[in-house]
């Protein structure tokens, strides 16, 4: 890893001869050569457009034109109320289409992901119920959960998923400890459980071979039974739980609010400007101030907006002041940084953005895509059984249809309506939030009008969903006109 | 534009002895020997099916060699898969490039083999080098290494290959068909580029079909018949006439097979 590459370093073999270059001399790396002002970054992102990369922008017009026609369906929609509700609304799609990205950025899909998140929600909110898994379920149940955490420690020992193993290892902790029955143990056994349950879809898949809609497809139905051995056929509720409940209920602080706001918005800035600064100093490519300066004032503004407005009372009834960032926003953003900072920033990210464009192109390079695959699938599953928690949280509790239905589908929708396609190679964690949102919104919105039949729902849903494919099908066919 | 080391006679880098290969009951290739010299383009030609592919195979590791040696700067060296090859400093330019279409150029470049500090990628770094070495290849026609390899043009990409193919100390470098699917002036700029490599130094295996492009680039023009070389010849002696009799059967006046060699193959 650590050669240098030797070629630039040799003499430069002399100008060639010949009509070298079809774009005359002049173009050799001229987008390089200065530094990225607000006008490169305007005229590479209205390049991006033309070439057939829309990004979020079909999306957030989306939400942009939902909102104004919700609005002008009933005058309750853009409450702070009413908006405040939106994350929490959202939020499980949100965090389970995050983790459908990484599946989808390899070109695969995990159909289970939605009932594989509720039955980790469903084990936790048992144990919670009745002190203990042990309690819980039968002891054959217990039994055969235990030693499928062991197998898929081993699978990920051997398919080299070191951190999904060291993950899948501490619910095993978890489980012998019996910490399974205090709130936080619960719902971290759960995430371990969702580890588990990837490492052995991303197995079937990558290794044994089987595609992964099939895997899928079994496993959506198989977690559906086995969430009712866990919860004895009984539904339970979490709402007594006050750090379950609250994920998709409460609110932080007015001043946690702030403080989450200035340092997210505080890292970016000093962030993109230290890597400016350090760029420039280098005679790498750099971004310049102007640029980095603009775009971190609009992400400040907008997160300065948004926290004044989440910290004034939004109860419309006097007396109980509802105030602060839902920790149903605060924690599907952290967590999508988090997925942003590994897909763009580790080698890992890399190649699985890699794998998910040219498997084979990867595979000569030395990545090892089953690896990948493995690795992708336990992510997903992992952020699925957070997505299941989040649900319950939302639902108030464990239902015995926890996870299924339409719940999968529509976190696909979202990471499509995103802008992640679904053949590999093109996504972005962010394209899950958006998605979410216009998700959510629609039901938000036709619920605030009575007279408006609630059927209307999925075909609203259906429609932005294939307006949102065609757009992305369109600007498809231009680029490649072009 | 034919400078650099080519006059300079240099031990071989890269040799085989004596190579042996068959699938099955079918013999493909027949006491191969080649050498490869530092700073000179080796073309390698022969009609479909010689064993060309399966010879650029059995030297990177992916068949398996019967009999034979390969030697590498001397020594008998065995390669049981790519990367071994590359690790000696041989890479491979496969004509289908093998390029990720939604990754940029300088992603591209550095795929699996990416620079890192404390886990994180260094984006500007590899950045920085990407260019390096495109530019000691005098690459001047793409406008940004960050560009998506997806809106490359042909030519384009075969020169990200290649530049991805050297960018590694590597010393030996197989081209197999460059050009087959290119326009004329991208073909131009790719064989440009390919003389450069050997004027750099590397020694260049080109694979091709097109006499145009061999006569124009090698220094060492080496015929596959049937599985057998059936000529070594100084691109200088030749003529195109005689290189398509070799590939076509075998022998041109006197050189090439025997006679009787030559038809028992058939
Ligand atoms: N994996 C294989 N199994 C059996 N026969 C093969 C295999 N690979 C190549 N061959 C045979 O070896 C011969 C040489 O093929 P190849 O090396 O691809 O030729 P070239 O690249 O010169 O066109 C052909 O007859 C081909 O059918
Ligand atoms: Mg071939």
């Amino acid at each position: 890893m650590t050669d240098e590459p030797k070629l630039g370093k040799r003499p430069v073999a002399g100008p060639a001869a010949g009509p070298d270059s079809f774009l005359g001399k002049d173009s050799a790396f001229a987008l390089d050569d200065e530094p990225l002002s607000i006008g490169h970054a305007i005229r590479s992102y209205v390049n991006r457009l033309r070439t057939g990369d829309p990004g979020a922008l079909p999306s957030i017009l989306g939400l942009l034109v939902l909102g104004f026609i919700f609005s002008r369906v009933s005058d309750q929609f853009l409450s702070l109320n009413n908006i405040g509700n939106l994350p929490g609304q959202s939020a499980y799609i949100a965090v389970i289409a995050l983790g459908l990205i990484f599946v989808l950025l390899l070109g695969e899909i995990d159909l289970s992901a939605g009932t594989a998140g509720g039955v980790c929600a469903g084990f936790a909110a048992q144990a919670l119920f009745s002190g203990g898994l042990k309690n819980g379920v039968s002891g054959a149940l217990f039994w055969t959960l235990a030693c499928f955490m062991v197998l898929s420690l081993l699978l990920g020992v051997w398919l080299k998923a070191w951190t999904g193993a060291a993950v899948v290892l501490i619910g095993l902790l978890i489980l012998t400890f019996g910490l399974e029955k205090h709130v936080l143990g619960a719902m971290f056994f759960a995430v371990t459980l969702g580890t588990a349950i990837g490492i052995f879809t991303g197995w079937l898949v990558a290794k044994v071979g089987i595609p992964s809609f099939v895997v899928t497809l079994a496993l959506f139905l198989a977690w559906q039974g086995v969430l009712l051995f866990a919860l004895n056929s009984q539904p339970v509720g979490i709402q007594s739980y006050p750090y379950w409940y609250g994920l998709a209920n409460n609110n932080m602080s007015n001043t946690w609010s702030w403080v989450f706001t200035i340092v997210l918005v505080g890292g970016y800035l000093g962030y993109t400007l230290l890597r400016a600064i350090r760029a420039r100093a280098k005679g790498l490519i750099a971004e310049s101030m102007a640029l980095v300066l603009v775009r971190g004032g609009l992400l400040a503004a907008v997160g300065v907006v948004i926290t004044i407005l989440a910290c004034q009372d939004r109860n419309p009834n006097v007396g109980f002041p509802i105030s602060g960032i839902p920790w149903a926003m605060s924690i599907p953003i952290v967590l999508m940084i988090a997925a942003t900072i590994a897909l763009t920033k580790t080698p890992w990210g890399r190649h699985l953005f890699a794998t998910g464009g040219n498997a084979e192109a990867a595979r000569r390079a030395g990545i090892d895509v089953v690896h990948i695959r493995v690795t992708a699938f336990t992510v997903c599953s992992s952020f699925a059984a957070l997505g299941g928690i989040f649900l319950s949280s939302s639902t108030g509790g464990a239902q015995l249809d926890l996870g299924a239905g339409n719940i999968l589908l529509f976190a696909v929708a979202a990471a499509v309506i995103g802008g992640t396609s679904l053949f590999g190679g093109r996504g972005k964690p962010r394209d899950a939030i958006i998605g979410a949102l216009v998700i959510a919104i629609i039901p938000n919105g036709i619920g605030l009008k009575p007279s408006l039949p609630a059927q209307w729902q999925t075909v609203i849903t259906g429609a932005v969903l294939l307006i949102a494919a065609t757009v992305d099908a369109l600007s498809r066919r231009s680029s490649s006109r072009r | 534009m034919h400078g650099g080391g080519r006059q300079v006679v240099a031990d071989p880098i890269l040799e085989t002895r004596d190579l042996n290969k068959s699938f099955g009951a079918v013999q493909v290739l027949h006491d191969v020997s080649i050498s490869v010299y530092p700073g000179q383009v080796t073309a390698l030609v022969g009609d479909n099916g010689a064993g060309k592919s399966t010879f650029v195979k059995c030297i990177a590791g992916i068949n398996s060699i019967d009999s034979g040696e390969v030697r590498w700067q001397g020594k008998p060296v065995t390669v049981h898969d790519p990367r071994e090859a590359a690790a000696l400093g041989i890479e491979f330019v496969y004509q289908d490039l093998a390029l990720a279409d939604n990754l940029t150029i300088t992603q591209n470049m550095y795929l699996g083999r990416e620079i890192r500090r404390g886990g994180f990628l260094v984006n500007g770094e590899m950045e920085r080098k990407a260019r390096e070495v495109l530019t000691g290849l005098s690459v001047r026609t793409v406008s940004s290494v960050r560009q998506l390899v997806a809106s490359l043009s042909g030519g384009q990409r075969q020169t990200v290959a290649i530049a991805k193919a050297v960018l590694w100390n590597s010393k030996v470098v197989f081209l197999d068909e460059p050009t087959a699917a290119l326009g004329v002036a991208q073909t131009r700029q790719v064989l440009d580029l390919v003389r450069r490599l050997a004027d750099n130094g590397l020694g260049v295996v080109l694979i091709s079909h097109n006499m145009n492009d061999v006569m124009e680039v090698a220094d060492r023009v080496v015929a596959l018949y049937l599985g057998r070389v059936a000529a070594e010849v100084s691109r200088s002696d030749t003529s195109v006439t005689q290189i398509v009799e070799l590939i076509t059967t075998g022998r041109s006046g006197d050189i090439g097979l025997s006679r009787a060699t030559a038809s028992e193959s058939i």
